[in-house]
C-alpha cells in the first residue's frame, strides 16, 4: 500500500552526499516558491488560465533532474516542477502562464503544455491529453537512441496507449525511464476505485525492471540512477498532490508533507543551516519573479 | 502512359528514403504482399505490434527526433484509432509550440471490404488544423506530394487508394470550350469519372473533367475555377461519405467563390456492408453519369 516511507532508503542525504542532497533541495524549493508566487498571482488575477500545480510532488522532479541531468524529457500535464528542476527559466514559465509572447511557447500553450529547448534542455511540450507523451517518448527513443524520460501520472498509466508503449519499449529494449507520479488521484477518484492492478506489475510482466517507492527524494535519486543503467525501466512513485487537479484550491491537508520531511532529513544530516540558506535564497529569487509591480506592468492591470 | 505504376513509385521513393536514414513504421508491413508491393525490403523498417493509437504516437515521436517517418495505415478506417496522436499532437505542435513533427501518413483506402476496411476518411483530416492532405493517384502526383512533404515540416496525410496502385496513366484534366458541366473528381473516383465522361459525351453532354489532388490546403487555382466559370455547373465526386465530407466541403468552396451551383457526390449516409448490394461503394461511373444528368436537368438542360 502507498505510504510516505514505501521502499524508503534510510539516511538518504548521507548516502547521496551533501552536494547532491542540497542541490535536490534547492530544486524542490524552486518549484515550491515559484508556485507560491503563482498561487498569489492567480488569486490577484494576474494569471487567468488554468494551472496544474506540482506542489506536494516537487521532490520527484528535483531528484530525477539531479540523478539524470540531460535526458530527452517528455513530461506530463503537471509539469512545472519538471521544467524548473531541469533548469527551465522561471521568468519564461511565468510569462507563459500569463499568456505573454515571451513565454515558453509564446504564451499560446499554458500550464499543462510547457516546453523547453534552451541551454541544452530538451523538454517536449505536452498537449494536455494524459499519457500522450509516453508513446511519443518511446518513438523518440526508438528513432534517436537517446536516453528519454517519460513522466506520467497514475491516471495516465491506465491509458491503453501507455500500456502498449511499455510493451513496445520492452520489445525493442529502448532507453526510456518511465516515471509514474502516483498521487493516487484522477481528479479525485482514487487508484483503488479505478483498478485492481499496479503499473509496476504490468511493466514487470513486459520484462521491464520496475520499482514502487515513495517520493523521498534521496530514494528517488538513488533508484533512478540504478534503473537508468538498465532501461527500459519504470518507477512508480507514491506522492501527494497538494492542490486541486487544476487550480490553486486545496481539499485539506495532504497525506504526507514531503517538503517538511525533506527539511527534517537535512537537519538530521547536519545540513540545517545550508538548507535554510538555500530556502531563503530560492524564496527571494521566486518572489522577484512574481513581484507585484512587475506583474501589473506585464499584465496591464 | 508512363512506365512505372503508382505502387512501384511508392516503393522506390520509400527505398531511397529508408536507405538515406528515414524510417517506416506500420503493422504487418513486411507480411505477405508487403502492402501491395509498396514497401521495399530494406533497413529502417519497424514492424509495430497491434498498437493502434500508440503506433501513431510512436511515429510522431520518431518525427520529433527528425527521422521523417513514413507511417503506414493499411486501411483508412484505422485512422479513427490512430488519429489521436496525429490530430492532438503532431498537427497541433506548430501552432502551439512553434515546432514540428513531420510524419508522412500513408493512409490506404480500399473498396468492397466491409464496414471497417473500406472507408475513405481523408475529410476528417481536412477538418483539423495542422495537416496537409493530398490524394495522389498517379506516379508523378505521388512524387510531387512526396517532394513537397520533404520540403515542408507539416504532418501529411497521403490518402492513397488501392485502385491506383496499378495505374501508370497521369490522368490529365480534360476541358472543352462551352462545356455543359465540370466534374471534379477525387481519389479512386477519378478512374470512374473518366468512364462517366464517355457516357455523358455519348449523349452529347460537353464535360470538363478536373482532377483534385490537394485537399488541404485547397487552393482555388485558375485550373480549378476557369472550367466552372465556363460550364456554370459543377459536380464534385469523392469516395468518402458525402455528408460533411470532402465532396461537400469542396463543392461549397467552389460554389461560394464562383456563385455557380456545385453539387457534392459521395458515399451515402449508411454503413458499408460487406455483401452486395449493401456495400455502399464509392460513386461509380454510372452514379456520376446519373448525378450529372440530374444536375443538368435541374437547370433545364436535358440531353437524350
Amino acid at each position: 500500500m502507498r505510504s510516505q516511507n514505501f521502499a524508503l532508503i534510510e539516511n538518504g542525504p548521507a548516502i547521496v552526499g551533501e552536494d547532491a542532497a542540497l542541490e535536490i533541495f534547492r530544486r524542490v524549493c524552486r518549484t515550491r516558491f515559484f508556485e507560491e508566487g503563482l498561487v498569489r498571482a492567480v488569486k490577484d488575477g494576474f494569471v487567468t488560465s488554468p494551472v496544474y500545480l506540482s506542489t506536494g510532488q516537487e521532490s520527484v522532479a528535483a531528484a530525477l533532474s539531479v540523478a539524470l541531468p540531460r535526458p530527452i524529457i517528455f513530461a506530463q500535464h503537471r509539469c512545472h516542477g519538471v521544467y524548473l528542476s531541469y533548469g527551465g527559466d522561471p521568468v519564461r514559465l511565468r510569462d507563459e502562464l500569463m499568456g505573454l509572447p515571451t513565454g515558453t511557447s509564446g504564451g499560446r500553450a499554458g500550464s499543462n503544455c510547457v516546453q523547453c529547448h534552451d541551454d541544452g534542455v530538451t523538454m517536449h511540450g505536452h498537449h494536455g491529453l494524459i499519457g500522450e507523451n509516453v508513446p511519443l517518448a518511446v518513438g523518440y527513443a526508438l528513432a534517436s537512441g537517446d536516453t528519454t524520460l517519460a513522466i506520467f501520472g497514475d491516471g495516465a498509466a491506465e491509458e491503453d496507449y501507455v500500456l502498449s508503449s511499455l510493451g513496445f519499449a520492452a520489445t525493442h529494449r529502448l532507453p526510456v525511464l518511465f516515471v509514474c507520479e502516483d498521487n493516487n488521484l484522477s481528479i479525485l477518484t482514487t487508484v483503488e476505485t479505478r483498478r485492481s492492478w499496479k503499473v509496476s506489475n504490468v511493466a514487470s510482466s513486459f520484462g521491464i525492471g520496475s520499482e514502487d517507492l515513495s517520493d523521498d527524494p534521496w530514494t528517488v535519486y538513488l533508484k533512478a540512477r540504478e534503473l537508468a543503467k538498465r532501461t527500459p525501466a519504470l518507477m512508480n512513485i507514491y506522492t501527494c498532490r497538494a492542490n486541486w487537479h487544476v487550480g490553486v484550491g486545496t481539499d485539506g491537508p495532504v497525506e504526507w508533507d514531503r517538503f517538511a520531511e525533506v527539511k527534517a532529513a537535512l537537519d538530521g544530516a547536519g545540513l540545517k543551516d545550508k538548507a535554510l540558506g538555500i530556502e531563503d535564497a530560492e524564496r527571494l529569487s521566486m518572489e522577484k519573479v512574481w513581484e507585484q509591480g512587475q506583474l501589473r506592468r506585464l499584465s496591464g492591470k | 502512359m508512363g512506365t512505372r505504376t503508382v505502387a512501384e513509385t511508392i516503393r522506390e521513393i520509400t527505398r531511397a528514403h529508408l536507405e538515406n536514414g528515414g524510417m517506416l513504421l506500420g503493422e504487418s508491413i513486411s507480411a505477405v504482399g508487403w502492402v501491395n508491393n509498396t514497401v521495399p525490403d530494406v533497413k529502417n523498417i519497424v514492424e509495430l505490434p497491434m498498437t493502434d493509437v500508440a503506433g501513431a504516437g510512436i511515429a510522431a515521436g520518431a518525427a520529433l527526433a527528425g527521422r521523417r517517418p513514413v507511417f503506414v495505415v493499411r486501411f483508412q478506417d484505422f485512422l479513427i484509432l490512430n488519429g489521436s496522436p496525429l490530430i492532438f499532437y503532431a498537427a497541433k505542435l506548430k501552432d502551439l509550440h512553434g515546432r514540428s513533427a513531420p510524419v508522412f501518413v500513408r493512409a490506404i483506402a480500399a473498396e468492397g471490404l466491409g464496414p471497417v476496411h473500406s472507408g475513405v476518411l481523408h475529410s476528417l483530416f481536412m477538418h483539423f488544423p495542422g495537416f496537409k492532405v493530398a490524394s495522389p493517384m498517379t506516379p508523378r502526383e505521388y512524387e510531387e506530394v512526396w517532394r513537397i512533404y520533404m520540403e515542408n515540416d507539416d504532418p501529411f496525410i497521403c490518402s492513397e487508394h488501392r485502385a491506383s496502385y496499378a495505374n501508370k496513366d497521369e490522368l490529365a484534366d480534360e476541358t472543352v470550350d462551352g462545356a455543359d458541366i465540370t466534374i471534379y473528381s477525387i481519389s479512386s473516383t477519378r478512374f470512374e469519372a473518366k468512364k462517366a465522361l464517355k457516357l455523358l459525351q455519348n449523349e452529347g453532354v460537353r464535360c470538363n473533367l478536373v482532377n483534385i489532388v490537394w485537399l488541404k490546403p485547397f487552393a482555388l487555382s485558375s485550373r480549378l475555377i476557369e472550367p466552372l466559370k465556363d460550364s456554370k455547373i459543377g459536380l464534385v465526386v469523392d469516395p468518402g461519405h458525402e455528408i460533411a465530407g470532402a465532396s461537400e466541403s469542396i463543392a461549397y468552396t467552389l460554389m461560394i467563390n464562383t456563385g455557380y451551383p456545385v453539387k457534392a457526390l459521395g458515399v451515402e449516409d449508411r454503413t458499408k456492408c460487406l455483401v452486395p448490394p449493401l456495400q455502399n461503394k464509392a460513386p461509380d461511373a454510372f452514379r456520376i453519369y446519373e448525378a450529372a444528368k440530374g444536375l443538368l436537368a435541374c437547370t433545364g438542360r436535358v440531353f437524350t
